[in-house]
């Protein structure tokens, strides 16, 4: 990849391009297909349940059988809803959740575009997702999903400020916002230690705006029968469920790589182990956290949701910057 | 140098291509030929846990949300300041650290505002 991109940009080198991309999605959709199953086994043991365990060996054709089941299901479009708007709204919310892909580095050669504004990236993209969720919610013309889209449009942009300003710490630092470089610089520590509080406002709001438990308040089928996606039916449904999912392999492969050191080895002894296979183990590791804080946690009330962002966690964002700022300072000898 | 620049240019528009073009190729091209399609008017109606949809749903809704959607304008444009300065931060010196702190204690008695002023509470 990386002798791929010093070349001239010619109709060749956008082929390889586009074959890499096209092996990237399919690795991203093994990886939902997967991750919806062992979703549902980890909660199923946890729950001292089985889970899934009739289509296929062991289950594992489970989500195949229910992609396949969307995949046949009638497209009902109801008539009051806007047409141009309905049809919009997966594609508003999936596109940006793989588009961000684009500038990861997954290890030392298995990386895509190497964009020197890398972080802005991701965090400029994701922020798209929002859009595609509102339109879903208003297009359907139904007080249920207008509520529920409404609703989650206020917790990710609530979560999003101290999303993005947990990771200023980490430019701070590092003194560049290519992933690349953010990974190099964490040779001797990972970020997670200097940058704890970070790390912490991080992941709390990583978890609202995935809309995962505890913050799962946009689908509270209790009260509003599925949020912004109720009149969603067949494969437009299941493009929300997939957003949802890559949305979730891009957030623990941003963790991974700002926090716990991408690919570098736990020890530089066992550097001999290849760098993807450290991505891998970090990225799991973040991926069953997930499994395991909705097999525990109770719903947030939604006006705890609301001020926890803006009285805890944006203040201590802040905090975390200032903090940064004075220790870098002190660091380079400016005092 | 510059080719580089277009390559990862090149690979950003591939991903987003892509991203645009797997939604659109199953439901609009792959779906059509698998699923049924067998529209009655019934089926067509707004979900509303089987009671008649009284009225539409393009409604005036809450205040709340556009303050809250204010407030995020503003601090998301902040944070966008703090990037650049945070990656030229270590060549700027003391000068950028003060000059960063009174930019952020002005959106901090921002936020104190909002927090006095209720703004914050949702009920």
């Amino acid at each position: 990849m990386n002798t791929l991109l010093q070349q001239a940009p010619s109709w060749g080198t956008t082929l390889w391009f586009i074959i890499a991309a096209v092996l990237l999605l399919a690795v991203v959709l093994g990886f939902v297909t997967y991750a919806i199953y062992f979703e549902r086994k980890v909660i199923g043991w946890m729950q001292l349940r089985i889970g899934p365990n009739r289509v296929g060996p062991l289950g594992l054709l489970q989500t195949v059988a229910d992609v396949a089941k969307l995949l046949l299901k009638e497209d009902v479009r109801p008539q009051h809803a806007d047409k141009a708007l309905f049809t919009l709204a997966p594609i508003l919310a999936y596109a940006p959740a793989f588009a961000v892909l684009a500038v990861m580095p997954f290890s030392e050669s298995i990386q895509f575009a190497d964009l020197g504004i890398g972080l802005l990236y991701y965090i400029a993209l994701s922020g798209i997702t929002v859009l595609g969720v509102i339109t879903a919610g208003w297009a359907s013309n139904n007080k249920y999903s207008l509520i529920g889209g409404l609703r989650s449009a206020a917790q990710m942009i609530s979560y999003e400020v101290p999303l993005v300003m947990s990771v200023v710490g980490i430019v701070l630092l590092t003194g560049s916002m290519n992933l690349e470089d953010i990974v190099k610089a964490q040779q001797d520590v990972w970020n997670i230690v200097p940058q704890f509080i970070g790390f912490a406002v991080f992941i709390i709001a990583a978890q609202a705006e995935l809309n995962r438990t505890p913050f799962d308040l946009p689908e509270a089928e209790s009260e509003l029968v599925g949020g912004y996606h109720v009149e969603y039916s067949g494969f437009r449904f299941a493009m929300f469920m997939l957003a949802e999912y890559v949305y979730m392999f891009g957030m623990g492969a941003l963790i991974t790589i700002l926090f716990l050191g991408g690919w570098l080895p736990i020890h530089p002894s066992l550097d001999f182990i290849p760098g993807i296979v450290w991505f891998i183990l970090k990225f799991s590791l973040y991926v069953f956290l997930q499994f395991w804080i909705r097999a525990t946690m109770p719903r947030l009330r939604v006006d705890q949701l609301m001020s926890f962002a803006w009285k805890v966690l944006l203040p201590v964002a802040l905090f975390n910057i200032l903090l940064t700022a004075v220790v870098v300072s002190y660091q380079n000898g400016m005092f | 140098m510059s080719d580089i620049y277009t390559n990862n240019y090149v690979i950003v528009a591939i991903f987003l291509i892509l991203g645009v073009l797997l939604p659109v190729a199953t439901v609009s091209f792959v779906g059509p030929l698998l699923r049924p399609k067998k529209p009655t008017r019934e089926k067509q109606t707004t979900y509303e846990s089987g009671n008649i949809p009284v009225g539409d749903s393009w409604v005036r809704f809450n205040v709340k949300y556009y303050i809250f959607a204010l407030m995020f304008v503003i601090f998301d444009v902040e944070t966008l300041f703090l990037y650049p300065w945070a990656v030229a931060y270590k060549e700027l010196g003391l000068f950028a650290l003060v000059e960063m702190v009174i930019f952020i204690s002005l959106l901090i008695i921002g936020l104190i505002y909002a927090w006095r002023k209720k703004v914050l509470e949702w009920n």
